[in-house]
């Protein structure tokens, strides 16, 4: 879909007043939200997200769900995530949005076991992943690509190591082919590859240093990729490249997606399903068009305040 | 909450540390016998911590070597006993001041960086960002780091050592006049009093080498342990960095008295 029809979408739908000039605890007018929503429906209508899980969906494989969270709970010093239960079916991406500090990370590091649940399982293709020892864990990581926050490039080493690093660690590929793939990633990403290959992670912008960690953790050629707030601290233009981005490599690749994201906006660009976390439990998981029709009064004021 | 159950709870804080210290400690080690093996890693971390250090470590064992020379020389002259200052220079550096202060002075320069490093690689999820690469960071970080420690600060301490001697010599020559064959006499009479293990590796140069071993050890595991362990983003870092270079300096000197005191009752006089 045209990105400029999304930035037109988005004049059309001014803030009924500024927020500069609204008085302390004055919401939103309802015509307002009307126009949200209804700005949302005309998104969706475009992106038809069902088809492309369709599409990616093997119609032979049997429907175990990639990932599966069941009666999940965490607590550190204090209760972090109590009896979570969602499925991700394969092809699907799922956005996790929710106030910060609800623990929407925290989700992502239990998928990829970084952590591990006090009471529940975690389930990667039917796979217990609680018990796995060390070993076993870094295995079922390899069919994961994750995109940290602050992206976490590896500041020692150049675009190029980066991105070849999981190459190097997990195939016997020559160095020719990992220079093959490394410069298709980063295409992949829409960055140039002769000029930012040699470039310290500290020498790019932050929308760069998002595409490259984008490209690293794809350079496995994941099933699962997860986004720890992928849009967080970028500009709007920056943003929609991002939000493109992550859609284009559900769509191409067919990777599954679990997106961690306080950018509503965005969110229902990429979401098959929209989750909200909300007092350390799922308040709501639907498609955004339930979500955008849901008179669940802390999802409207959630919504209502983008 | 009561005095007791927190004085209970900060205990059990202390003694969760100390095993996760030591099961640090103990994985790295393990590690060097796993595959893989990131020798490249190792090779620059020995010369991050080895050959960078050599400067701070002559200047150290220099000045330390002119300084017991000085000082002794004023001692000895009442008693007419100058031709001793080779013996009291050379115990001194070889056994106590050439490990522990090269041991320190790693802790400063090298312990810090290397908690800095690893708090900055935690705090901005690099760390994180290795695990999901599917690479065990203590293999990665950690190993590469003990075994370059390990290896480097017996080469550094006896760098330290030769230089402190030769400072001893510089000073013992010039304000004391004494001839260096006399100074280099009492020297080498120093090292056979004590004593031989296997017949020809002095004493002192068992006690005075099996230390740095001990010292490079706790210098990367320490630093490792409080950089991999920080929290709180960049202002963790800097108390990362603090606690590494108090805590490995403390143990430096602990672990100094009890290698002295094992090796003095195990070594044949």
């Amino acid at each position: 879909m045209s990105d400029d029809r999304f930035d037109d979408d988005l004049r059309d739908v001014p803030a009924a007043v500024p927020p500069s000039e609204r008085r302390p605890g004055e919401r939103r007018s309802t015509e307002h939200r009307a126009r949200v929503r209804r700005a949302i429906r005309t998104e969706l209508a475009e992106d038809a997200p069902e088809d492309l899980i369709r599409r990616a969906r093997d119609e032979d494989e049997p429907q175990t769900s990639i990932i599966e969270l069941d009666n999940v709970s965490l607590a550190f010093d204090y209760p972090v995530l109590e009896d979570i239960s969602f499925t991700v079916e394969k092809g699907e991406s799922l956005v996790i949005v929710g106030e910060s500090g609800t623990g929407k990370s925290t989700i992502l590091k239990l998928i990829l076991r970084l952590l591990v649940p006090d009471k529940g399982r975690v389930l990667i293709q039917g796979e217990d992943i609680a018990h796995l020892s060390f070993d076993e864990a870094l295995r079922v990581r390899q069919r994961m690509g994750m995109v940290f926050q602050g992206a976490a490039l590896f500041d020692s080493l150049t675009v190029f190591d980066n991105i070849a690093y999981p190459l190097r660690e997990h195939t016997d590929l020559s160095e020719e082919e990992i220079e093959e793939r490394v410069r298709e990633k980063l295409e992949f990403v829409d960055l140039n590859a002769d000029k930012v290959m040699d470039s310290l992670p500290a020498e790019l912008s932050g929308g760069m240093k998002k595409r490259v960690g984008i490209a690293r953790g794809m350079a496995n050629d994941p099933q699962i990729m997860l986004y720890d707030e992928p849009t967080s601290g970028l500009d709007p233009l920056t943003t929609g490249t991002i939000t493109r981005l992550i859609m284009k490599l559900q769509r191409e690749l067919g990777v599954t997606s679990v997106v961690v994201s306080h950018d509503i906006r965005s969110s229902f660009r990429i979401g098959s399903r929209i989750a909200l976390l909300a007092e350390r439990n799922i308040r709501f998981i639907g498609t955004p068009e339930e979500m955008a029709s849901s008179d669940d009064r802390y999802l409207r004021d959630f919504l209502g305040g983008y | 909450m009561s005095l007791l159950s927190r004085l209970n709870l900060a205990a059990k804080e202390k003694v969760l540390a100390v095993q996760q210290y030591f099961q640090l400690a103990w994985k790295s080690i393990r590690f060097v016998f796993a595959r893989p093996f990131y020798g490249s890693d190792m090779v620059q971390q020995m010369d991050v911590i080895g050959v960078q250090s050599l400067g701070i470590v002559v200047l150290t064992g220099l000045f330390t070597g002119m300084v017991l020379a000085l000082q002794s020389s004023v001692q000895m002259k009442q008693f007419g006993a100058t031709q001793y200052i080779g013996q009291l220079v050379s115990a001194s550096m070889i056994r106590e001041l050439g490990p522990v202060l090269a041991g320190l002075m790693v802790a400063g320069r090298v312990g810090s960086g290397i908690a800095a490093q690893l708090g900055s690689m935690k705090v901005t999820e690099q760390i994180d960002a290795l695990n999901t690469l599917g690479t065990d960071p203590i293999k990665k970080l950690v190993t590469p780091r003990l075994l370059a420690a390990m290896i480097m600060m017996p080469v550094l301490t006896i760098v330290a050592d030769v230089v402190g001697i030769l400072g001893g010599n510089l000073i013992a020559e010039l304000y004391v006049q004494l001839p260096s064959s006399f100074y280099w006499q009492s020297v080498w009479k120093q090292i056979a009093q004590g004593g031989f293990v296997l017949n020809y590796i002095p004493n002192d140069f068992v006690m005075g080498l099996s230390k740095p071993f001990v010292f490079g050890a706790i210098i990367a595991i320490t630093g490792c342990y409080f950089g991999l362990n920080t929290s709180g983003g960049t202002e963790g870092v800097g108390v990362s960095t603090t606690r590494t270079v108090v805590t490995s300096s403390v143990l430096i000197l602990v672990s100094d008295y009890f290698i002295t005191q094992t090796l003095l009752s195990v070594l044949p006089q």
